[in-house]
């Protein structure tokens, strides 16, 4: 097994731990980048309120500080710990986001746009942090503020040495402390512009998380900062030095190391580690198969690939052929990851096509509807006895490898609901098992919600109404899963086999089956006998 | 929210858990950055060379060449010349370089930001500077003996205006 299997088989099943606390819908760990918005947003409101009480001279900014914190501990201290408190978990959140993101390899191939804009949002939220801890002139900013200084000057940036402005009392001037406010203000904005950036390439972005999530987290943050209040350590003193502070090992984790280690090295390190994050995504790049197509003859333009599609990768434009259609959809190479969920919404994905080739209206070049077609009327040969069962498979859930009687693809949501139908309708098997990733989070974003959606008839294309629900089982289950998966299938097989065949079979037509292709044709004509 | 209160109780109680480690991990626990009874002292100044010393008059044949208004006595190098820095630390030299002009004309300051640390107790300092390449020796010196408490952050800065090194 490959290092990214085991690791994402590790994750899978830590995650697991979590769903019987939270339910996998308020997962944490499947929320982390709608936590990352939600914490911004408790971190913004709780700074502007802040900065109601905060006095910007460097004078007073320190007595300020102990003052809301002090006397004013009911709004204004639960305040400060809030935004102290929010700002560490959101590093948390952050870097578990990331390595979470990287060990599910949603960051390479057509997928790198989140991964190089999440980059600078590192830099921004350290830097948030960073100068947010100078603005308390404490002693931990005194040494914030010393160090980081110190580290900036190795950089021919400034004429003069900027830590000169932290050597003694006189030095500092309420200019220079003004100027760091209002970096604390801009910074954050450029965070937030970045976080914006960071999720233009995917439609429907989770920027909030679950409420009753939301509502627990925001709750244990005001509970934690009422027994647990944040607070400073003693005016600055620039006649001494601040020999021992207590670090915020979140944000300010690394003022060791660069107590410790050359600026030159510090900074080489910075800059490699940022060039080597940017370059995941190509080391090496995935191997996708090619683009979605669109064929214009099959396409009325109902742009329902377009609303079902999670990377934005599809395009409602004016009709260019003549047709008596108002549109047309265009595919954008550049960002089609060919997870097939286009294919599955158009309303001309229908395997039920005797006459002519099967053609739908958006289709992948090496994985056609043709082609799943002959997939799972080769798949279904594999069956026998009573009971059968066909399974839809997830490439990333706990059924992605290959099986017999499965057929495994980018994702559930390529197969077309007409599909499962089709399956039932034709004999091929007594049921269908859809296999998909686990509950909590779905591979391709959306795709989970879709299935769900359409064999609910709540989303076009709807699941036929003569398609018996009990013959559909749906299975969300991880990687680390297997054997819930294998369970739940043989389970699944003893109640088809109780309720008997399926009663409305219509043969295959051996036009239908002549789809199954050279390869399997023998197999193919074997089924048609079997099923006259 | 009918039957999450399961998920509310127990998940709230592991994200009040995660929280409190957070919180107690954003003060706790402390970093000593300087050792005990050691104090910190810094060196640091900016202060440009002194271009005078590469100034040379012109000749009348040069004078006669310019334009009437243009006539300047002295023809002087846009280049300031490096400084040269020394410190002793009780009759020790703890630090001695050179520090070429800033600027991409090198027609700025040079500048000096030296940390060094010294256990706390009585110190002989002795700090000298030249700015002039002419200079035999050195243009400032100054010396002071200092007691240095524990985690005193003491400071040789130098201001010309108060007739050289500057002690804090
Ligand atoms: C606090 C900072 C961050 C926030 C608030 C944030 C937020 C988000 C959000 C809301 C999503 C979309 C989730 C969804 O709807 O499926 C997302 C996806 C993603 N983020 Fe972040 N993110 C942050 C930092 C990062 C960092 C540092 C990286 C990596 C360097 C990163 C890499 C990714 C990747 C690869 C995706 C997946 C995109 C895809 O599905 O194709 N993020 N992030
Ligand atoms: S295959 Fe279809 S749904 Fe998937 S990314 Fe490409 S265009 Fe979008
Ligand atoms: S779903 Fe099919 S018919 Fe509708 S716009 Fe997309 S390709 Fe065209």
């Amino acid at each position: 097994m490959s290092l990214r299997a085991t690791l994402r088989r590790g994750l899978d099943r830590a995650e697991r731990g979590l769903d019987p606390l939270f339910g996998p819908d308020w997962n944490p760990l499947a929320n982390l980048g709608p936590l990352g918005w939600f914490l911004f947003w408790i971190v913004a409101a709780t700074g502007v309120y802040l900065f109601i009480f905060f006095d910007t001279g460097v004078v007073d900014a320190y007595a300020s500080v102990e003052w809301l914190s002090n006397d004013h501990w009911f709004h204004a201290g639960v305040a400060r710990s809030l935004h102290r408190y929010a700002s560490d978990l959101m590093v948390v959140v952050m870097l578990l986001h990331l390595a979470r993101e990287f060990v599910y390899d949603r960051y390479r191939g057509k997928r790198w746009f989140s991964w190089v804009t999440g980059v600078p949002i590192v830099w921004f939220v350290y830097m948030s942090g960073i100068t947010g801890y100078w603005l308390v002139w404490d002693q931990l900013a005194q040494y914030v503020a010393q160090t980081s200084t110190e580290l900036l000057d190795a950089l021919p940036i400034f004429a003069e040495p900027i830590a000169r402005n932290f050597l003694t009392p006189e030095s500092l001037s309420s200019r220079f402390f003004t100027l760091l406010v209002f970096l604390h203000i801009a910074i954050p904005l450029i965070l937030l512009l970045a976080m914006w950036i960071h999720i233009q390439r995917i439609s429907l972005a989770r920027t909030k998380p679950p409420r009753g999530l939301a509502a627990i987290t925001l709750a244990a943050l005001v509970v934690v900062s009422l027994v647990l209040p944040a607070s400073s350590q003693g005016p600055a003193d620039l006649a001494t030095v601040p020999a021992v502070v207590g670090l915020d090992w979140f944000l300010l984790g690394l003022y060791p190391v660069i107590d410790m280690v050359p600026p030159g090295v510090i900074w080489t390190g910075a800059l490699l580690f940022t060039l080597v994050l940017i370059g995941l995504p190509w080391a090496p790049p995935r191997a996708e198969a090619p683009a979605a197509k669109v064929f214009l003859d099959h396409c009325n333009g109902c742009s329902r690939c377009v609303a079902d599609c999670p990377y934005g990768a599809i395009t409602l434009v004016r009709r260019s052929d003549g047709a008596p259609f108002l549109h047309e959809v265009e595919v954008d190479a550049g960002r089609c990851v060919a997870c097939g969920i286009c294919m599955g919404s158009c309303p001309s994905s229908t395997p039920f096509r005797r006459s002519g080739d099967l053609i739908t209206g958006i289709d992948l070049p090496e994985r056609s509807l043709a082609a799943l077609r002959a997939e799972v009327i080769e798949a279904a040969a594999q069956l026998t006895g009573t009971g059968r069962v066909l399974t839809i498979a997830c490439g990333f859930g706990a059924g992605g490898a290959p099986a017999p009687g499965r057929v495994v693809l980018p994702c559930v949501a390529m197969a077309p609901p007409s599909l499962f139908d089709f399956i039932l309708s034709r004999g091929l098997a007594d049921g269908v098992a859809i296999a998909g990733c686990a509950e909590r989070d779905c591979q391709n974003r959306l795709g989970r919600s879709w299935t769900l959606q359409r064999i609910a008839r709540e989303r076009d294309p709807f699941l036929r109404n003569r398609v018996p629900r009990p013959r559909l089982l749906t299975v969300w289950a991880g990687p680390s899963e297997v054997a819930r998966l294998e369970a739940e299938t043989a389970g699944f097989a003893e109640a088809l086999a109780a309720m008997g065949p399926y009663a409305d079979q219509r043969p295959l037509d051996p036009a239908e089956a002549r789809g199954a292709a050279a390869a399997t044709t023998a197999r193919a004509e074997q089924i048609v006998e079997a099923a006259k | 929210m009918k039957g999450r209160a399961r998920h509310l109780i127990l998940g709230g109680l592991v994200t009040l858990v995660l929280i409190a480690v957070v919180a107690w991990f954003s003060a706790a626990p402390q970093w000593r950055s300087l050792p005990e009874q050691t104090a910190l002292l810094r060196l640091s100044f900016t202060h440009g060379g002194d271009r005078s010393a590469a100034c040379r008059d012109r000749t009348e044949e040069e004078l006669a060449a310019l334009p009437k208004n243009m006539r300047a006595r002295q023809i002087c190098d846009r280049r300031r010349p490096p400084i040269f820095v020394e410190l002793e630390v009780d009759g020790a030299t703890v630090f001695a370089a050179e520090r070429d002009p800033s600027g991409l004309a090198g027609s700025g300051p040079s500048r000096v930001y030296e940390r060094l640390l010294l256990p706390a107790g009585p110190h002989d300092l002795t700090v000298r500077m030249r700015d002039r390449p002419d200079t035999e020796g050195f243009d400032y010196e100054a010396t002071r003996r200092v007691e240095l408490a524990p985690a005193q952050s003491f400071v040789i800065d130098f201001r010309p205006a108060e007739g050289g090194f500057v002690f804090h």
